[in-house]
């Protein structure tokens, strides 16, 4: 575990070393065409080009409102859809090219968490046969030890052990989770992409899961993509976040310089949207409001996708596309005028 | 770093029992476990009953019935039904035309009705539900194909496509449940591709996916038990129509060819006496009634018992 605390927080030691999984370019476009006969074909870019980089051990949480991307990036990388252009480089080897066999090999070690815990277990089965079927699936053990490996699974995620011949219909959203979780740890992953894992949860249940999620990476040493709508989800579990505007990354930073400089306009808009309980604070603070609607992924805007919503915007970011690049050691950003204290910038509050 | 992976040790106590109870559990789910769940449901119970008495009547149909099925009797020709006046106990429900008892026409019709009833229905289930699943859960081409294929056939009066096979091929028992069997499946096609597009979005096939599992086993694991009570639905109805299709073919003088019998076709003989004597077709017609409506009692039973939702209630 001390090798995984001081990668992370000696950023430049950890670069030398090869990430888990790198993404380089990945797009998703949708056909929406709509009808045989059109034609002018029409896209959605739901991932339009995004560049990033997983370190073993760490957590990334990618943020960003509904329809940004995020929870297609999710997919793509456990390759439950094809990307349209791009590479998935995990562990050296491209994802995206495998097929057939090699694919399903490659998934013992990319697992993937689901937003909902009531659709995401086959209400026909049973707790021992969800939690079985991965194992089963790739036959990595039969019989008695089956057996053990599953109730071995159940107790690490804290289920008791008559729970095996239950059906999901019988448990609560976080006892559901957690089977969810046991599955996913079945096969041993890598690395573990969680689609919103608590979003579906009560409030109380949700600090929950994520203590759970915290505990089994430290224990099992795993690799998290975390995906979530919400900055304050991500907070307590990341160590880098990366937060997603339209279908591209438009900041990556480590958790601490995200929440105290953040330098994309958008990030700051998200960090003053938190509700914070104090009310003087509240009042006193001032937030940027983002005017407007997120635009359509079908006809995004030209040049800085954010320059619709952008307080700072001028003739510049509606031309031309900002590069996404390092501007301070270990800080992403994909702005013509990042925030440095320095124009427009508002002061974090706390 | 995978041997890291390992869990800590299990403790001791939980996991070598837990898989005991598992077995017990599992001996359990057996033919007691259904019957109880079945007297727990009065719909079921009252379906099961006489399904299971329709059978029994339809295997031992010989050793039942009093009369021979073309047993004719001239001296006693359109005697009615035994409490009726000038009926006779000897022939409880009346003979017909020929003189022939209608209750043992009966008993031996109920062979034939329900063979045809129940094996058109497999036949056209088997191949509506293979033609849905693919076709619903692979898309594209496999799926155009089908659906197209699906329309052709529903474009087609039904009667009319089955007389045709039936003239081409001999009429027969054997062509009859071909015949229905073949113009029916695009019934089950349509509905379980619906069923299949909307559990094949659910989490859980995702989540399958991600895991590895084949697609095959996809279908098998995860999606035919998720559309099987909609299949339950429609069978048992199916069954009912069937029943009544082969009833109108025999009518038309293309489905059973006698001497054989069936309810239909006893239905279709009695016609031209329904103003007159009302028996020769009524208790056929009560029959085909009552059989259906047993077979839809347990098919609703069936169906709820399936959803695992619903059981310990």
């Amino acid at each position: 575990m001390n090798k995984v605390k001081t990668e992370t927080n000696n950023p430049r030691k950890a670069e030398v070393e090869q990430p888990l999984l790198e993404i380089r370019g990945l797009k998703k476009h949708f056909d929406v065409t709509g009808g045989w006969f059109k034609k002018n074909k029409e896209y959605l870019r739901a991932v339009d080009g995004i560049d990033l980089k997983v370190k073993r051990g760490e957590t990334l949480g990618i943020v960003g409102e509904s329809g940004c991307g995020k929870s297609t990036t999710g997919n793509l990388i456990v390759r439950l859809l094809e990307p349209t252009e791009g590479e998935i480089i995990f562990e050296g080897e491209n994802l995206a090219e495998l097929t057939g066999e090699e694919l399903r090999q490659k998934r013992k070690d990319i697992q993937m968490i689901f937003q909902d815990p009531f659709s995401s277990l086959n209400p026909r089965m049973r707790v021992f046969e969800l939690i079985a079927e991965p194992l089963r699936t790739h036959q990595t053990h039969k019989g008695d030890e089956l057996k053990k490996r599953v109730f071995e699974l159940m107790d690490v995620v804290g289920l008791s052990p008559e729970f095996a011949q239950r059906f999901p219909h019988e448990f609560s959203g976080g006892q559901r989770q957690r089977i969810g979780i046991a599955r996913a740890l079945a096969l041993n992953p890598k690395l573990l992409v969680c689609d919103e894992p608590v979003s579906a949860l009560d409030v109380s249940i949700q600090s929950q899961i994520l203590n759970l999620l915290k505990r089994l990476q430290e224990q099992f040493n795993l690799t998290l993509v975390f995906i979530a709508h919400g900055l304050p989800a991500v907070k307590h579990i990341s160590d880098r976040i990366a937060v997603m505007y339209l279908g591209k990354v438009v900041e990556l930073t480590t958790r601490e310089k995200l929440f105290a400089h953040p330098m994309h306009p958008y990030t700051e808009g998200l960090l003053t949207a938190v509700p914070v309980p104090d009310p003087e604070v509240r009042d006193t603070r001032e937030r940027v409001v983002l005017k407007g609607d997120i635009p359509s992924p079908v006809n995004p805007p030209s040049g800085c996708s954010f320059h619709t919503r952008c307080p700072f915007a001028d003739e510049k970011c509606k031309q031309d596309t900002p590069e996404f690049k390092e501007l301070k050691p270990d800080h992403f950003v994909a702005c013509h005028y990042p925030l440095e204290g320095g124009k427009g910038t508002i002061q974090n509050p706390s | 770093m995978s041997q890291q992976v390992t869990p800590e040790p299990v403790p001791e106590p939980q996991g070598p029992a837990a898989p005991d109870s598992m077995k017990k559990h599992q001996k359990k789910s057996s033919f007691v476990r259904w019957m109880k769940l079945l007297l727990k449901s009065k719909t079921g119970t009252v379906g099961f009953l006489i399904v299971m008495v329709v059978f029994i009547v339809g295997i031992f149909s010989d050793q039942i019935a009093p009369f021979g099925v073309n047993e004719q009797n001239y001296a006693n020709m359109l005697v009615p039904p035994a409490w009726q006046e000038g009926g006779s106990s000897e022939h409880f429900l009346g003979t017909d035309n020929l003189g022939r008892d209608i209750l043992s026409r009966i008993i031996y019709g109920t062979t034939i009705s329900l063979l045809v009833g129940i094996f058109s229905v497999v036949v056209a289930g088997i191949l509506g539900m293979a033609a849905g699943l693919f076709a619903g859960y692979y898309g594209g081409w496999i799926d155009t194909v089908t659906m197209r294929m699906v329309d052709a056939f529903l474009s087609i009066p039904n009667i009319l496509f089955i007389l045709v096979i039936l003239t081409v091929l001999n009429p027969g028992i054997m062509t009859l449940i071909f015949a229905i069997g073949v113009t029916n499946w695009v019934i089950y096609a349509r509905l379980i591709r619906g069923e299949v597009l909307s559990v094949k979005e659910r989490e859980y096939v995702k989540a399958a996916r991600s895991i590895g599992t084949k697609n095959l086993t996809i279908i098998r694991r995860h999606v035919l038990p998720n559309v099987f009570s909609t299949f339950i639905v429609i069978s048992t109805l199916s069954v009912a129509t069937t029943i009544i299709l082969e009833a109108s073919l025999s009518f038309l003088g293309m489905g059973v060819q006698p001497p054989d019998v069936s309810w239909g076709y006893m239905l279709a003989d009695g016609r031209d006496y329904l103003a007159t004597n009302w028996w020769l077709a009524t208790f056929p017609g009560l029959a085909i009634t009552i059989t259906v409506l047993g077979i839809i009692f347990l098919g609703d039973w069936l169906r709820d018992v399936l959803d695992p939702r619903s059981q310990g209630r």
